[in-house]
Order: structure tokens, then sequence, then C-alpha cells
């Protein structure tokens, strides 16, 4: 279907996409085996960890907000569903997906209700709530890891396995991009969180509740943080204290380079997919390029940092455009 | 007389210690538009904001027809049939046009509760085509001229069915032919039988479109009647409740020698072309409508936009054009538009904002001097008649009079050749107008050179020598004092190439 604005999304987003193209082609001519299925299963994983982070980190940037805490509630709730499935051998693995979106929701609730109602800017209060939540996760393990042989097998079946030869856990992102790319294409609250973005002010007198809209968004980015953690520890078959430390930087990274404005107002999921998408790609490249272990962080780091540099640069505003052309005086004049 | 559609009934609202509105009764018919006018400040805004929802009145009742209505909230304003366009449509530039009109509102499915994508572009569509606009719908808001936010403003009005519809000074920002148009869809909405409040400060505007009126003045109501049975003059008085013979005093100074000769100034999608000359002691008018470049010219001059070709020559030399630190010593100062913005410091006091600039002068070898800045604050700002407690009063408190006086008397303090005031008097009442048009008087008496930029026509040929009309980037007259005339200048700013509309 034909959508809105298309012109200027699309372009940046089709720009993007010859990026990714370009850098993979790179990849494959300098290291052939970057196509491996092996490795090709690693790409699909690990998109599909950034893109279910990226795509509940856009709702909330959307409306001019952000959201520090994800990495965090993915350690917690890894880490708090790893050591249930300890005492309840039985749950099935299921229960384990809709317990970790329930517990992700209720964590972004403490979100939403410290920015929305206290009025706490997002960036100190998920600051806040990231250091409480990973300060949680110690308290819950006391420190320690629980590893695969500690977990049930219901928990880590649906992460480990495939579906039609593709990761659960990509399919699991392609699922969360396509609900909520239908939530903020088709819904009143969807668009409301575009327009509390792009201008608050213009919100209120349109009757838009702004407490509602951003207890729905961090909700929505808890939920999907919540889900991505439990996947994380299945996946890895293993819970951990520092599990996702420091994601917020590839999340918010991908989000930008995807396209959506930090002030809100402008973004799209396939934007925040295809930066995913590069990140990922980026990242997994790096052992094929015999890049030195210890300086991978540092490289995908600084690569992230100039590809939004670059970003910036292709955003900036030209001039207004006030002068009236008549670029062809004559043209007219001439055929009369 | 039939019932009014709509009657406020002995309106009051405070905010903290200061009564905005006081007993304020006012009733509109459907199908008659009725004038509402005041200074700013007189309470026409707080009135606005009791009946779109935003504040609510403290004491007093709004009645529809019959009926009580309690307005708490917009969408109280919204149910009741009340709708407002803004002077600048507060609206989102980063969605389309046909998501602003039905914001909160998006037809939906009816089965599933979803949006409803494709009616909701045609009722867009043909809402617009009813105001007889042809604006695709897909458009982003934010590539739209400011004429056409009005438009869209307006059809979101009507996709709520409004009946009664607010217009809060709308002109401010249109060319003559977009008021014309505008008036005539004001019109067709009274045929409709709409109730219609407008309001303008613009009292040739009211004469003409306005059935009745009501004058506000300083949170009361002063004056309310048939207007075919008022005179200009009557409103005026009304309005300031004394003759207003001086808003725009003419100060007599001798001209200098030439100061600021600016060459061939271009940028590539602003302006074009730029070249005019100022004298000491001279008020060098710039006039043109909202979006007609000049403000970017001064940015230019300034050096805050790169112009790509061009030569500014100050006293004979010629200045870079990359560095508003360079401007500054070279004798240059430019205050700008938008002094809550780019003016003031407002939560901080008038001395730490005069002293700002001047942050070097006042300094002793590590800290700052209190002598040194307080010697030089007492200088400026009595200089520019700032009233205030003290000047280590926050600027946040003061009015906006004032305020733009601290922000002349900042830039003072660096001591100018040449100073560009841009819309120095906008959003400020009469009275102080007058007192910050004879600030500027005493600078240009003093030898200063003075570029006024404005979009008040009164404003620029009441106090100008010269004027340079500006229209789509270009400079389109120079016109002399002795050859001022409203029409013509009012012709020359709206005038549109052809072949463009």
């Amino acid at each position: 279907m034909k959508s809105e604005l298309s012109g200027a999304f699309k372009r940046r987003e089709s720009a993007l996409l010859i990026t990714i193209v370009v850098l993979l082609a790179a990849i494959i001519i300098r290291a052939p085996e970057y196509l491996g299925e092996q490795n090709l299963d690693n790409l699909l994983t690990n998109w599909g960890f950034l893109a279910i982070l990226a795509v509940g980190q856009l709702a909330v940037l959307l409306t001019g907000g952000i959201d520090l805490s994800q990495a965090s509630i993915m350690a917690f709730t890894g880490m708090f569903l790893a050591i249930l499935s300890q005492y309840m051998p039985e749950l099935p693995g299921i229960a384990f997906v809709v317990l970790s979106l329930a517990m992700g929701m209720a964590l972004g609730l403490i979100n939403g209700v410290a920015v929305a109602w206290i009025g706490i800017p997002p960036i100190i209060a998920t600051l806040g709530t990231m250091t409480i939540i990973r300060g949680l996760v110690y308290v819950l393990s006391g420190g320690k890891w629980i590893s695969s042989h500690e977990m049930s097998e219901h928990f880590k079946t649906i992460a480990a396995t495939e579906t039609l030869a593709l990761p659960n856990v990509f399919l699991t992102a392609l699922l969360c991009c396509v609900v909520v790319w239908l939530w903020l294409r088709f819904t009143r609250s969807g668009r409301n969180a575009y327009a509390l973005g792009s201008n608050s002010n213009a919100a209120r007198y349109a009757g838009i509740s702004s407490v509602r809209v951003l207890m729905t968004v961090f909700m929505v980015s808890g939920a999907v943080a919540g889900l991505c953690g439990y996947l994380w520890a299945a996946r890895f078959a293993i819970a951990y204290t520092q599990a996702a430390e420091g994601r917020e930087f590839a999340i918010i990274a991908a989000c930008v380079i995807g396209g959506i404005s930090i002030a809100g107002g402008r973004g799209t999921v396939l934007g925040a997919a295809l930066g995913a998408l590069f990140i990922a790609v980026l990242e997994t490249s790096l052992p094929f390029l015999r890049i030195n272990a210890f300086a991978q962080l540092a490289v995908v780091g600084a690569v992230i940092l100039i590809a939004v540099a670059a970003n910036a640069r292709a955003e900036r505003k030209p001039g207004r455009q006030i002068l009236v052309r008549n670029d062809h005086p004559s043209d007219s004049a001439s055929e009369a | 007389m039939p019932e009014p559609a709509l009657r406020v009934v002995a309106a009051s609202k405070w905010f903290g210690g200061v009564q905005a509105l006081n007993s304020v009764d006012l009733e509109i018919h459907a199908g008659e538009i009725h004038g509402l006018i005041g200074e700013n400040g007189a309470g026409k805004s707080t009135l606005v904001k009791i009946l779109t929802g935003i504040h609510s009145a403290d004491s007093g009742s709004v009645r529809l027809g019959e009926r009580e209505v309690v307005l708490e909230r917009p969408q109280d304003a919204a149910a009741a049939g009340i709708s407002a366009i803004q002077q600048e449509p507060s609206m989102f530039d980063d969605l389309s046009v046909a998501e602003n009109i039905f914001v909160g509102t998006q037809p939906l499915k009816s089965r599933v509760g979803t949006i409803d994508w494709r009616r909701m572009r045609y009722e867009a569509t043909r809402l617009l085509h009813e105001l007889g606009s042809e604006i695709d719908v897909r458009r982003e808001l934010g590539l739209l001229s400011v004429a056409e936010r009005h438009i869209v403003s307006l059809a979101r009005a009507l996709s709520t069915d409004a009946r009664i519809i607010i217009f809060d000074e709308p002109t401010a920002a249109l060319s003559h032919s977009e008021i014309g148009r505008l008036f005539e869809t004001i019109a067709g909405l009274r045929r409709k039988g709409k109730a219609i409040v407008f309001i303008s400060h613009k009292l040739d505007e009211v004469f003409r479109i306005c059935d009745r009126f009501t004058v506000l003045r300083d949170g009361q109501l002063v004056s309310t009647g048939m207007t075919s049975e008022a005179s200009e003059s009557d409103l005026i008085r009304a309005m300031v409740g004394r003759t207003l013979d001086d808003v725009y005093p003419k100060a007599d100074a001798t001209l200098g020698n030439t100061v600021l000769e600016v060459e061939s100034l271009c940028h590539p999608t602003e302006f074009d072309d730029i070249s005019f000359s100022l004298r000491r002691g001279e008020i060098l008018g710039f006039y043109g409508l909202v979006g007609s470049g000049r403000s970017e010219v001064m940015e230019a001059l300034f050096g805050l936009k790169p112009a790509s070709s061009g030569t500014v020559r100050l006293k004979g030399q010629t200045m870079a054009l990359d560095s508003p630190g360079q401007a500054v010593k070279f004798g240059l100062s430019y205050v700008p538009e938008d002094r809550q913005q780019h003016g003031a410091i407002l939560p901080m006091s008038i001395t730490q904002n005069i002293s700002l600039p001047q942050i070097d002068a006042v300094s002793g070898r590590i800290f700052l001097s209190r002598q040194r800045e307080e010697a030089l604050v007492s200088e400026f700002c009595e200089n520019v008649a700032v009233k205030a407690s003290s000047w280590s009063q926050l600027v946040e408190e003061l009015s906006g009079g004032n305020q733009q006086k601290v922000v002349i008397g900042k830039w003072l303090a660096t001591r100018p050749e040449v100073i560009i005031l841009d819309e120095p008097t906008k959003g400020i009442d009469v009275g102080s107008k007058a007192a910050v048009h004879r600030t500027i008087g005493r600078l240009v008496q003093s030898g200063l050179a003075v570029i006024l930029v404005s979009s008040e026509l009164e404003e620029a040929i009441g106090i100008s020598d010269r004027l340079m009309v500006m229209a789509q980037g270009r400079i389109v007259a120079e016109i002399d004092r002795r050859d001022f005339d409203r029409e013509k200048v009012a012709a020359l700013a709206t005038q549109q190439s052809v072949g463009i509309c």
C-alpha cells in the first residue's frame, strides 16, 4: 500500500538499503565464508534481537522520549525466568513468552509513571530505572550465573530451534515488526505517538492525552525488551548479571541510522529494522575480516558513530526556498 | 433577537496575582461575524483559551443556546462544537495534511476499529474542496505556506462540524490576495449559519468583515456594538483608553556619513542581489511579508548565515561574513526577532543579560568585576529606559516591552555603529511600542545607524527615513520618506512574480 509522506522517507530507506548491500558485497568479496550457513543463522538471530528492541525504542523516540532501560529489563527478565524454570521445570515455553512480555510491560510501566505522571525527563528517568533494574538483577541472582544445565528444557527450546529453516528469534522479530507497524499505522493510539512527538502543544489542543501516550510507548518498549531478555537467555542458554550491558548504544544507533528523529515525530518501523540490519551485518562481519577480537567493540562503536554523523549531515536542512526561480524565462516566449 | 449561539456570562480568570479577565460577558449569534478586539494583554487570548478548554474560568459560565456547558478539556470544546484557528496554527509539521485535519478523530473501519486511510484522505480532500483549496492531502504539512496551513486548520474545524469558529489574528502572515480569499471563506461560513469570532488588532479588517464588535481592555469589557454604528477612532479610544496620538514618533536626527555599504549580497535559495547603504543617524526600514527574506539578509550581514557572494563594508572596511563575533567587533549588532529564543536569557538577571556580550570588558583578572558590571548596566538600561524594580530583577519577570528594551540595551553595551532591530515591537502592546520607538529615536539622535526590520506597515512607514521593500528574497523597491505611500508599499510587498501563485 502506498504510504503517506512516502517521498522523503522512501528515499532515505532505500539509501540505507543500498549502503547495506554495498557493505555486504564488500564483506563477501573479502571473506566469502561469511555466507556460511552457521553465520547466516547468526546474522538473522543477531538482527532479530536488535530489531525487537529497536521497534520498541522507535515507539518511545517517536514521542520525543528515549528509553535507556531496555538492556536492564532484558537482563532482569532473562534472569528471573531462568530461575523460575529451575523451580518449575514443567512450565511450557509459551508461558515464558507471555510472562516475559508481561514482566517487561510492568517494568516499562514504571518508566511511564516516572515520565508521564511525575514528569521526570525520559533520559533521567530511564537512566535511573536502568541502574535500579540492573541492581535488582544482582539482588535476584546473588551475582551468580544460571547456565545451560540449570535451565529447564522447555525454557531453552523456543529460542534455540528453527521453523522452516529460519531461527525462531528472527521470526519473532519479524512478527514484532509487523505488530508494531500495524499499531503505529492503523490505530489512533499509534498516530497519537507521532502527533505528540511532532508537536506536544498542538497535541494537547487536539485533545490527545500525553499521559496515556507516554504510558503506552514505555510499556511497549518494556514489553519487547522483556521478550528479548527471555529469548536471549534461552538462545545463549545463560543468564548473567551483565547480560546485554551497553547495548543501549547499538539500539538507539540502529534507530538513528534508520532515520528516526531523536526529536520525535518522525520514523518508521522499516527504518528501525534496516538500521538494526546495518549494525547486525557490521557486528557479525568483524571476526571474518580478522579484526582483533579485543578491538571489535571499539571498531563497531566507531563505525556506528560515523554512520550516525553521515546521517546527521544528510538530515541538515538546506535554507528555505524564498527566491522564486525563473530558470527558463525564454522558453515560453519562444514557443509563443 | 433569537437566543445567541454562544453566551459567556461573567467570566473571570486569575493567573497568580494578575486578573486576566474580569467578569466578561460575550454573546455570539449564529450567522454573524463578531470582532473581538483589544491590545495585547487585554484578555482576548485568555477568553479564547477558556472557550477552547485550554484554561478553565475561575468563575462565570458558558452557555450554548439554552444549555450550560463545562469546558474543562479541549475535547469538551470540540464536543460542544467550538473550534479555534490559531494565529500561527499549531499543528503537526511531520504529519500529512490529511492526518492534521483528522488527528484524534481519524475515521475508523467499523468492523475492526483500525484507521481507514482511504476514507480519511477522501474526506480531507472533500473538506479542502469545500474551502476552495486543491492542496494534496498526502503532503507533509511542514512544507505548506502559512496561508495553506490556515486552510488546513480551518478544514480541521469544519471536520468536527464546529458551529462556533474562532479566528485568532488569522491575517498576520498573509498577503493581500490571501487575506481576500480568507475573508471570502469566512463570509461563506457565515452564510452557512456558523457563529464566528474574529480576533484582530487591525481595525480596517474588523470594519471590513465584522457585523458586531466587542472591545476588551485590561481584562474587562469596555465596549460592544454594531460595527456599522462605530468609527475607527471610537474603537481605538476604547482599546487604549486614551487617544493614540503618538505611537510612531519620528525623531529628528541629522544624517551623517555613510557607515554601512552592502553590495550584491547573494544566497543560493534565500535572497539575491541585495545592495543598500546606510548613514549615521538614519533609520532604514526593511519592510516585507513574513518569509520575504528580510531576517535572512540580516542574519547574513551578522555572519550567522553564509552568503554565497557579495561584500559588506563597515566604515570602509570589508567585513568577513562568517563570524558574529567579528561583526560585533566591527561595530554591528543584531537584535533578533524572537527575543525569547535568541535575544534574552529569561531566567537571568537584567545585569547578567546586559553584560553577557561584554564579558571581557567587565572581567577583572580572574573574576567578574561587580563594579564594572553595574556601571555598564546602569548606563545602558537608563539609556533605553527599562522599567524594573532593580537591575538584579530576572528578565522573565519583566513585561514584553521591557524585555525588548533589555535586549536592545544589551547590544548597545557593545557600543555598535550599526544596530539591526528585527521586529522590535512584535507581540508587545501599543503603549510599550511607543516607548520602544522613542528609544530608537534617541539612538539615532546619538549618531547610531539603525536597520529596522518590520512586517508592520505603520511602524515601517512611521519611523523609517528610507524604506527597502522586499518580496520573495529580492529588494523590489527603495523609497524615500517623502514618497512613502501605504498602498504603494503594501502592493509592492505583496506582488508575486509572474507564473507563481
